[in-house]
């Protein structure tokens, strides 16, 4: 294999020496130690009515997954976890505690500088992964009742295994060859190191009662009214299938591609096969234009720019990943949007960008115009609900799946959560939030007996 | 600069910080070490009779520790000094030629017969110690011999042994006292009673510092066995103040010097000693966990916090806080205090309230308008003042004396200036008609 060095001009695999591949996509952020983390869980004041455990999208109980840590039980931790969030271990690694959990911890007050819950919370469900032991969660009696989930992410996988959890049978439908959804698609590698989605997944599934069916795509292999000829019920979480255009001319160029695929291409892929561009502007200010653009400068890209029509405030990547970013080696470049895409004999050679600015609040281009020199071009300004597959009947809010809080749509027996759903923030944990609540709102359904549902609503709650 | 030398019972020493008689005053090489970090005086480790004992060669000290592993309590098993008396007379007499401003002050324990206190006594005085410190207090082992706390348990053994000492020797005579009796104020006056100079607490305290779960087992053991050992260290300063206190305040002791022991680990442990009527301060488990080094901050801290008081000497504040520690039932119970929640400094981690209402008297509130916020419903507090002692923001909750006339909201009585306690008191069946200030 030729091993082109970041200088060279084009797109092109193995930039780097092979060396360097195994420590960039290793775990980005080292695990805490035992004696870090006992020192850490120290710092908790175990408050009452805890403000992470609200800021929480799960409502973990934060204070006491930590307490738990701290008297060296992290079995008992993570069971505190898990039980709130089955994808516990994952958002542990990709929350951004910076604006949920950790933003609202009391230290922030006197220190700012908060408990480190993402670690902890990674910590307890590590020692948890590394020996299981004895099964945290147990099926209760089968109660013959069938669930089709469509959509095997972090939403499907939630509510998967709490409808298994409650006795009931499911059966999980995913369009990919993998299932985990963005937890095995759509987060930086780095972020996810080990191949932990999978290990995850595997826990997850290990409960019983589900069974996974890959490859299997709404609106391609079946149709939701087949789905509910043949469940109880079903739940959606189909994600966000589409990506939005730049809206300017697109012409077809192989440097020219969405952000979403390239990291979906790279978790799959040995890094030292993914080719990538000297020079590589992304288009965006989210998490998705992040990840895509570390992992550029990760794989040896000289230059990278991410590119936000907005102020650093406006970007919905944190202050904390737009640091990563900049520590990174990318550059971002704010009050910029895309104007042309410029291309010389079929290759990609540059983007030019408007400068931007408010005027009376309103987003504006000032008329001055610059180029970025680029090879390579990622679009990551947001992603869209796909409503087709799901059929017309559906209805739709702010072009995604309109539901109640507990993800009832407008559909009988169909429930909606993740980011198809509309009002949230396109977070993971989010996502799982919507799967958990969707099961247990589902469950009381299948049993069909509103006093019984409103205890078990209660004790949800409780436990929630 | 504040003058931080004393002279305790004719033992002169340019700061009041000694070692303690424990292992960092066992050999020449630690003395040394510890003259030349600025120790003030040593207590020799205790001299015992030949053939000398013997110690385990297992784990002789545990700690009970914080998460991040800073020693909050500390045992240990080890016996008297395990080395022969002559090597150690020789290393004694050799180091004071050499330190002859530091206090030295010799350890002693021997059978409770009248001949082994005659023997050693005239060999501890011409090796040139300033002083003996009879040790009565220590806890594991030797007791078992009948020697350290099983003599400092019994009031007529320390009055026998100390007037031994007194008639036997010109020296300086300390008793050093155990902890693990009743009532502290019955050794103490036994030690007066004996001619003693001077008495010197806390000893060690009764201790098994845990279990190995896994084995099943005490710790610390040796080859499978343990037994209860001295605790010491921080977690027993408050123990050891109480005991000072009872001593100082005692109309029979009251006046008898004290050298206090008991977790000093900053200068404002020792202050607080020194405030309740110590003369000397000794040190042992700092130093075993931090080395000698630490006397150096001892020294400054204590020195710019006379300073600023303006305390031109240890006797200027010496005693001083002693005629505030009383019965209970001198306390005023017309006196009536509140918490306040300072809202500008309050975290809101709702601590406070959660254990006012789970523990105590439900008087501070979670929400305020549906917002989470903790205030003081005055027409609950008791003025406990739990939430001050667990509130983790400092000088965030604080407690305020309500003036006389003003209404206290829980009892809707105004406060009663004058003093009344208990003996006063209309509940109080015994009551007397006029104050007791006790």
């Amino acid at each position: 294999m030729d091993s082109p060095s970041s200088r060279a001009c084009g797109i092109h695999a193995a930039r780097l020496n092979l060396a360097a591949y195994a420590s960039n996509f290793g775990d980005a952020h080292a695990p805490l130690n035992r004696a870090q983390a006992l020192i850490e869980a120290e710092r908790c004041y175990y408050c009452y009515d805890a403000p992470c455990t609200i800021a929480c999208p799960t409502g973990i109980d934060i204070p006491t997954f930590i307490q738990r840590i701290a008297q060296d039980n992290n079995r008992g931790a993570a069971l505190t976890i898990l039980e709130s969030n089955p994808l516990g271990g994952m958002c542990a690694r990709v929350c951004p505690t910076e604006v949920l959990c950790e933003q609202a911890c009391v230290r922030n007050t006197n220190e700012e500088k908060p408990v480190e819950i993402g670690a902890l919370q990674r910590y307890a469900t590590d020692a948890y992964f590394a020996k299981p032991g004895v099964p945290l969660f147990t099926r209760e009696a089968v109660t013959g009742k069938r669930v089709a989930v469509v959509g095997a992410g972090p939403a499907g996988l939630a509510c998967a295994h709490g409808l298994a959890r409650r006795g009931h049978t499911v059966t999980v439908f995913d369009a990919n060859p993998k299932p985990g959804g963005l937890n095995e698609y759509g987060l930086a590698t780095y972020k996810t190191a080990d191949n932990f989605a999978q290990r995850e997944i595997d826990w997850l599934l290990s409960i019983g009662g589900i069974e996974l069916q890959n490859n299997q795509k709404l609106g391609r292999d079946m149709t939701l009214d087949a789905l509910l000829g043949q469940f109880d019920a079903v739940f959606l979480g189909l994600g966000l299938a589409g990506v939005n255009a730049l809206g300017i001319s697109e012409p077809q160029l192989p440097g020219l591609r969405n952000a979403v695929d390239f990291i979906a291409e790279l978790r799959q892929s040995d890094p030292v096969r993914v080719p990538i561009g000297r020079r590589v502007v992304v288009i965006g200010g989210g998490m998705t234009a992040v990840d895509a653009a570390v992992q550029s400068r990760l794989l040896g890209a000289e230059q990278v720019t991410i590119v936000y029509r907005r102020g650093p405030d406006a970007m919905s990547a944190s202050m904390v990943e737009q640091r990563w970013a900049q520590t990174s080696g990318v550059t971002i470049r704010h009050w910029a949007a895309p104007k042309e895409v410029i291309a010389e004999s079929g290759r990609l050679c540059g983007i030019r960008l408007a400068e931007t600015t408010l005027d009376g609040g309103k987003l504006v281009e000032t008329g001055e115009t610059f180029v970025l020199e680029a090879d390579m071009v990622l679009r990551a300004i947001g992603q869209t609900f796909i409503a087709e597959p799901a059929g017309a009947a559906i209805a739709l809010k702010g072009g995604r799946i309109h539901t109640d809080d507990d993800g009832r749509t407008s559909l009988p027996r169909v429930w909606a959560g993740g980011d198809c759903r509309f009002g949230g923030r396109d977070l993971t944990v989010e996502a799982v939030e919507h799967g958990k609540r969707s099961a247990i709102d589902i469950d009381l359904a299948l049993r069909g007996s509103s006093a019984v549902a409103g205890t078990q609503r209660k004790l949800e709650k409780a436990h929630g | 600069m504040a003058d931080l030398s004393i002279d305790f019972v004719r033992i002169k020493s340019p700061n009041p910080f000694w070692l303690a008689s424990a292992p960092p005053t066992d050999k020449e090489v630690n003395v040394v070490r510890a003259f030349e970090a600025g120790w003030g005086g040593v207590v020799w480790k205790t001299l015992g009779e030949d053939p000398p004992v013997v110690n385990v060669n297992g784990p002789r000290y545990a700690t009970l520790m914080s998460q991040d592993r800073r020693v909050i309590g500390f045992n240990n098993i080890e016996l008297i000094s395990d080395r022969p008396l002559r090597t150690n007379l020789e290393e004694i007499r050799r180091v004071k030629r050499h330190w002859p401003d530091r206090a030295m002050v010799v350890s002693l324990m021997v059978p409770v017969v009248e001949e082994s206190w005659k023997r050693i006594l005239p060999m501890v005085e011409d090796v040139g110690a300033d002083g003996i410190e009879l040790n009565f207090g220590c806890p594991h082992g030797m007791s078992e011999r009948g020697m350290g706390a099983a003599v400092g348990q019994v009031p007529e053994y320390i009055q026998r042994v100390t007037e031994w000492c007194k008639h036997y020797s010109k020296l300086p005579t300390i008793v050093k006292l155990t902890p693990n009796i009743t009532d502290v104020r019955y050794p103490a006056r036994a030690a007066k009673a004996g001619g003693a100079d001077a008495v010197s607490l806390i000893n060690t305290i009764n201790s098994v510092m845990g279990v190995d779960l896994e084995r099943m087992v005490m710790s610390p053991s040796t080859d499978g066995w343990g037994s209860h050992g001295g605790y010491c260290g921080q977690a027993v300063k408050p123990i050891a103040l109480n005991m000072v206190a009872e001593i100082a305040r005692d109309a029979q002791t009251q006046g008898l010097p004290i050298s206090g022991i008991g977790g000093v680990t900053t200068w404002r442990d020792a202050a607080e000693f020194i405030a309740l009527g110590c003369g000397s301060v000794q040190v042992c488990t700092a130093a075993m966990v931090y080395g000698f080094k630490i006397v150096q901050d001892l020294c400054s801290g204590l020195s710019n916090f006379m300073d600023e008081q303006g305390h031109a000497s240890i006797e200027d504040f010496r005693g001083r806080a002693v005629e505030t520690v009383k019965d209970w039932k001198a306390l005023n119970l017309n006196h009536i205090e509140k918490a306040v929640i300072n809202q500008d400094s309050c975290i809101q981690c709702g601590r406070c309230h959660v254990v006012c209402e789970d523990t105590s008297h439900q008087a501070i509130t979670a929400t305020k308008d549906g917002k989470r916020h903790f205030e003081i419903k005055e027409e609950e507090c008791v003025g406990c003042n739990l939430c001050v002692s667990i509130c983790p923001v400092p000088n965030t909750i604080s407690m305020r004396a309500l003036a006389a006339g003003e209404v206290d909201k829980r009892t809707g009585m105004a406060v009663n200036g004058e003093y009344a306690n208990w003996t006063m008191n209309p509940n109080n069946p015994m009551r007397t008609s006029a104050a007791t200030c006790g």
